[in-house]
């Protein structure tokens, strides 16, 4: 991150580990709202637990609101309703928006809550040490499933549009700039708005599933992340092991 | 989004004092959280308690509030948090089941130093039980439910009148101490009808906001330190994980932890003499008195009455707060008598209390079948322990 985006943070130094992408994330949220000129004033971060709801708390200089695992998505709500003023985003990890919290996402979604939720996707619960999220590749190693994951991940693109969205996007890390873009838009769209961002874990899913290289780690998360229209080429077995990005808004 | 001054203005609009109406106890709940200037709902129905959310889903918008239904009441609690720090008095209402799922934001709400206020309208437990029919069994888990130490703030009204003053006084709990506060009402006085007067004979206290202390600590270790909101600037870190007084995450460190830990329960238990109200009756000359609270107050009262027509010296010391427990009140009057007994619907829960602070016999009288307990149990029970 570039020293002029240093004025929207409150710390020196973040406690994520070496090569966590949710650092990126960081940038990326930070540049939209410098890009966006937000009035931190009326600016409210809201997360929930894990490593991924530490970006923005204590990280980012404006409201804060860390929670509960899995319920900023209701508390985000309670803020925007009581004081619609407030640009609030919520930013959180694939197991706390959709796994305990997956209920308060859909139904935020469904009642069109200008809320924008980032979704920091690493397939995996990476606070609590690597076991199995709903996000898992199947297949996929973990503390809880040292067979490889039996059951198939949640597309939270499919999901949240199917309960309404107004707009969703995925980009992984390694694209900062649709990312950031996103972001941008998420926050402008006036109802409820999910950005889905691809984050790798070296520690907790790397480790496990034997990517001891960081580089090589990002490369492989890099080659599952596919355009639209790449996916159409591929036969259905092989886009199930792949991730569409790119904005999914209803025309 | 109502601010606090226009609520303050709203409510204290003194003008006559209004005729004695018939309500029923939970619209008196809800009319109680329009006069204190409540300007945010957020809710799940279940019995018995959702008059309460109904008659708010109606008023609230018109009085520039803001109601929701949310998906469940994990959800309905969080949302109140949440418009609490974005400036609102906040509330919801709820029964046993909904109050099991709350309990992880009551602990959040404690150690995040949250005003809300939970109308809780107890109904027959454990489990779904009877949903529509009388308990008191919410009483602990009220107290003891979320984990850690906290020190919630309980209220227990026994007539509709009640409903509504205590409402009122709930909100003003909450402000004044930052700490959600329960109206701890059961299925007996949310459905009664009775008269009520919807007075304006009160104040309220208006939230202290301001930047420039620490929002999470204090100087005097039972103090209570200005809360600001969501919008003033304050670049607020609020966080249920164990913080220091400026809302920096401490999760490994001792100190911050003992502190406030030690703080947020003496915040209340120091105070308990403004919060803990009791009211007496036929207490000068008692030889066994009845401690009792909600409903099941009435019934003790009748019992007494019918008792003293009958010369036997009985009285009455009708818990108007529950928690902080009026141990003081609850102790001066075991050294006054000979003997007490607690009658309430479950199975001794604040009888258990009353003997930590006493040396006189406690006797329980615990009813569990989903009814109220009559005046005659309670006389018969008194009968069979008299001195
Ligand atoms: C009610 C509750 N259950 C479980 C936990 C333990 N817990 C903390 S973080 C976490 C998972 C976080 O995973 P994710 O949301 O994907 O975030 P990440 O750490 O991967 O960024 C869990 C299960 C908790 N704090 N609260
Ligand atoms: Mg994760």
């Amino acid at each position: 991150m570039t020293r002029a985006m240093e004025h929207w943070l409150r710390v020196p130094h973040t406690a994520f580990c070496p090569g966590c992408g949710h650092g990126i994330l960081m940038g990326a949220l930070v540049r939209a709202c410098d890009e966006l000129a937000l009035d931190r004033r009326q600016l409210l971060f809201v997360s929930g637990i894990g490593c991924a709801a530490w970006i923005p708390s204590p990280n980012i200089r404006a409201d804060t609101l860390h929670t509960l695992h899995g319920r900023a998505v209701a508390y985000a709500t309670g803020a925007k309703l009581a004081n619609p003023k407030l640009t609030v985003i919520v930013v959180s990890g694939d197991g706390d928006l959709a796994s305990i919290g997956g209920n308060h996402l859909i139904h935020a979604a469904r009642r069109d809550v200008p809320l924008t939720v980032v979704c920091a996707n690493n397939e995996i619960y990476g606070m609590t040490g690597g076991q199995t999220a709903p996000t898992t590749p199947l297949g996929a190693l973990s503390a809880t499933d040292p067979l490889g994951n039996r059951y198939r991940p949640f597309d939270l693109i499919a999901l949240v549009k199917g309960a309404g969205a107004r707009y969703a996007a995925r980009w992984p890390v390694t694209q900062p700039r649709p990312l950031t873009d996103a972001l941008k838009r998420a926050i402008t769209t006036p109802g409820f708005a999910f950005v889905e961002a691809i984050s790798p874990c070296p520690t907790q899913f790397g480790r496990r599933n034997r990517v001891d290289d960081v580089t090589k780690l990002y490369d492989q998360m890099a080659g599952t992340c596919v355009t639209r229209e790449a996916a159409r080429a591929l036969s259905p077995a092989e886009r199930a092991r792949c991730l569409v990005i790119g904005e999914f808004i209803d025309e | 989004m109502p601010k606090d001054d226009s609520a303050v203005k709203g409510a204290q609009g003194a003008g006559p004092r209004p005729e004695p109406q018939v309500l029923m106890g939970n619209y008196a709940a809800a009319e109680g959280a329009l006069a204190a200037g409540c300007g945010f709902y957020a809710g799940y129905p279940i019995t018995p308690s959702s008059e309460i959310m109904e008659v708010l889903a109606e008023r609230l918008p018109r009085q520039g509030g803001v109601f929701v239904q949310m998906e469940d009441e994990i959800a309905s609690f969080a949302a109140v948090i949440g418009a609490s720090w974005a400036g609102a008095k906040a509330m919801t209402a709820t029964a046993g089941p909904g109050l099991s799922l709350m309990l992880e934001g009551i602990g959040y709400a404690s150690f995040t130093e949250t005003p809300l206020v939970l109308v809780d309208v107890q109904r027959a437990g454990p489990a779904t039980g009877q949903a529509t029919r009388v308990g008191s069994g919410d009483v602990l888990q009220v107290r003891y439910g979320a984990h850690g130490d906290t020190c919630p703030i309980a209220l227990s009204p026994w007539s509709v009148q009640e409903m509504y003053d205590q409402v009122i006084r709930a909100f003003n709990l909450a402000e004044r101490y930052r700490t959600p506060v329960f109206v701890l009402a059961d299925e007996g006085v949310g459905h009664l009808r009775e008269t009520v007067v919807l007075h304006r004979d009160f104040e309220l206290v208006a939230r202290v906001r301001g930047n420039d202390q620490p929002p999470f600590g204090h100087p005097d270790p039972d103090g209570v330190p200005p809360m600001p909101i969501f919008g003033d600037g304050a670049n607020l870190m609020v966080t249920g994980s164990t913080h220091d007084a400026w809302g920096f995450r401490k999760v490994d460190d001792a100190e911050p932890h003992d502190l406030l830990v030690r703080r947020i329960n003496r915040k209340i238990l120091d105070h308990a003499e403004d919060i803990c109200e009791v009211d007496g009756r036929f207490l000068d000359d008692a030889e066994v008195a009845l401690v009792a609270y909600g409903f099941s107050g009435r019934s003790a009262l009748a019992a007494v009455k019918a008792l003293r027509r009958a010369g036997v010296k009985v009285g009455l010391l009708r818990l108007k707060t529950l928690w902080p427990f009026p141990a003081r009140q609850v102790a001066e009057l075991g050294k006054a008598v000979r003997r007490l007994v607690v009658p309430e619907m479950n199975l001794g829960q604040v009888g258990g209390v009353v003997r930590q602070h006493v040396r006189c016999d406690v006797e329980l009288l615990g009813q569990v079948n989903g009814e109220v307990i009559e005046p005659e149990a309670i006389e018969r029970k008194v009968r069979e322990v008299l001195p």
